[in-house]
């Protein structure tokens, strides 16, 4: 709990940094040269850590896996979803109706790089297109979580 | 950015080119003939007819003397773990489906004069009547109680022998026994602590009520996760359908490629005697050396025999296919070699990817005096996922999950992804 209020507390100060230290980015689209490189690393990331549980198509397995399509814990808090990376995910959790049961363990061991890529893959594909996710992010959230 | 671009292409073509191979390869293509009105495809005087549709996740079924059908739901639907249909105008259609039971679970069994059920942590029994009709769904005996369930491997299924003992499989709430499950390079528990309480067969006694862990026995240990299992009449012992273990690739990537991940290890088919091990987690049994070989886990290298002593399976099919259903066939309506063979319901596998899926089909295999009568087995009824593609991208229409066998010598199939029921019948001469 602690964690979270400390990750909370940090959020703007990132947020205003990347702002100042950047040119403002445009809104979604059109998606910049990065996030197309980073989704195309990205894609070689997931295909190596994570295509066997999520799927070729990111559609999951029913019961098991949880889809990574129009689903709040990939389209939102970008924290969260670096935290799942980094922890794992252990509980039974419903996504649109159905729940989801099998284990995810920790992926600490990809780099800031890696864990940015691939969650920009994912939050861009498969009919998603959420934003990227930012090297900057990832290491503020690592440093914040602890591991 | 160019050579990002060139990688992915690599890549691409490679799982292109293996999806073509290991089509053509680990997958034994069944008959060309075209799919019936069913939508199954089976060999030549069988047909297959719906009974039922859209009932939810329909896990293992039992059938009456009379051709009514209980349905075991993994999830409560409108209220009701269990469905009864009943066909009122004998047109072959579920045309009046009662329900009682509310929870979940998969265990579905009629044995003397009672109807089994299980959920995740507990088994019931519901007395039945004359025309074996449940007398009073509200009120079950709760024989089991207290089984281990973490949300992994955690349905219970039953079966009964002739004894009056009722085995249940308590699945390990794990891959492979890992410090950190699934965890790539986490090396195994040693002992692994999980076979205390699960990760095998346990034995409680079919009448007695409220019975928990100290009062039944571990009856066969080293068993990853069953859902299919059965009491074989004619050699009066136990077979169970292990899902082998996942991932190899993700975890030890050093030592199996994606490709060898995708086929590996077996879905093994063990006759069990009391106090049998099949070696989970310290081994798996790789169909194509015929050997058990050690767990990465545990040391192994993908080539390194097993030092521990354990049971070699009655068949062995290729990997992750999932069998869910177990029945030996007693009837006397399928022609005679069929009679006291086995057939398996594979749900169909998701631990593939990226090569293609494989499964979603009930196979059957041949017996002679209660053990396999080859080596070979052959798919009976496919086309559960409605196409060949998507069959390989997972995405299947059905996936068979519980088998039974109908009073006129019928076998139902239940599909616990769109609900549906199937009857399969044999009219030729």
């Amino acid at each position: 709990m602690k964690k979270i209020i400390l990750v909370l507390l940090f959020l703007p100060f990132g947020f205003v940094i990347a702002q100042t230290q950047q040119k403002p980015k445009p809104k979604a689209k059109p998606v910049s040269a990065e996030a197309k490189t980073s989704a195309a690393n990205g894609l070689i990331v997931f295909t190596q850590n994570c295509v066997s549980c999520h799927q070729a198509d990111g559609g999951g397995v029913p019961r098991m896996n949880p889809p990574l399509i129009k689903t709040i814990w990939v389209l939102g808090d970008q924290t969260r979803l670096v935290k799942v990376i980094l922890n794992g995910f252990k509980e039974d959790v419903e996504i649109n109706g159905e729940y989801y049961s099998n284990v995810m363990p920790a992926f600490n061991y990809l780099k800031d790089q890696e864990i940015a890529d691939v969650l920009t893959y994912v939050r861009s594909s498969f009919g998603n297109k959420a934003s990227a996710v930012t090297l900057k992010q990832v290491t503020a959230t690592r440093a914040a979580n602890g591991k | 950015m160019k050579k990002t671009t060139t990688k992915i292409a690599v890549i691409t073509a490679a799982i292109a080119g293996a999806t073509l191979f290991f089509a053509a390869k680990t997958v034994p293509i069944k008959s060309k003939k075209a799919a019936d009105e069913a939508g199954l495809k089976l060999p030549t005087g069988f047909s297959a007819s719906i009974v039922a549709d859209n009932l939810g996740q329909a896990r293992h079924i039992a059938i009456t003397n009379s051709g009514d059908i209980y349905v075991k739901l993994a999830r409560v639907k409108n209220g009701k773990g269990i469905l009864m249909l009943h066909d009122k105008n004998g047109d072959g259609k579920a045309d009046d489906i009662t329900g009682f039971g509310d929870y979940g679970g998969t265990g579905m069994i009629i044995k003397n004069g009672y109807l089994y059920a299980s959920s995740n942590e507990n088994v019931y029994r519901y007395k039945l009547d004359n025309r074996q009709h449940v007398i009073n769904g509200t009120k079950p005996e709760e024989i089991v109680k207290g089984l281990i369930n973490r949300h992994e491997h955690e349905t219970k299924s039953v079966t009964l022998d002739n004894e009056g003992n009722i085995y249940v499989n308590i699945g390990a709430y794990s891959n492979s026994c890992q410090e950190h499950d699934r965890q790539k390079g986490s090396m195994g528990m040693q002992p692994c602590p999980i076979l205390d309480s699960a990760g095998g067969i346990w034995q409680f006694k079919a009448d007695k009520l409220n019975q928990t862990y100290g009062d039944g026995t571990r009856y066969a240990t080293g068993l990853r996760n069953v859902v299919g299992l059965d009491w074989n009449q004619q050699d009066n012992q136990l077979f169970v359908m292990q899902h082998g273990r996942d991932q190899l690739h993700d975890i030890f990537p050093d030592l199996y490629t994606v490709q060898q991940s995708a086929v590996l290890p077996a879905e093994c088919l063990y006759a069990i005697k009391k106090g049998d091990n099949a070696g989970w987690p310290y081994l798996y049994y790789d169909p194509m050396q015929k050997k058990k070989i050690m767990m990465p886990e545990y040391g192994g290298d993908g080539k390194k025999e097993a030092a521990v002593n354990a049971i070699t399976p009655a068949i062995a099919f290729p990997g992750h296919l999932a069998p869910d259903g177990l029945l030996f066939y007693t009837g006397n309506k399928f022609p005679a070699r069929y009679k006291n063979g086995a057939f398996i319901a594979f749900h169909g596998s998701w631990n593939r990817a990226p090569e293609p899926q494989a499964g979603y089909f009930v196979v059957f295999v041949p017996f002679e005096n209660g053990k396999p009568a080859t080596d070979k087995w052959e798919v009976f009824a496919d086309n559960f996922a409605g196409s060949a593609d998507k069959a390989q991208s997972g995405r299947a229409d059905h996936r068979p999950c519980g088998l039974a066998q109908g009073p006129d010598g019928s076998l139902y199939v239940s599909d616990d992804s769109k609900g549906t029921i199937y009857k399969i019948s044999y009219n030729g001469k």
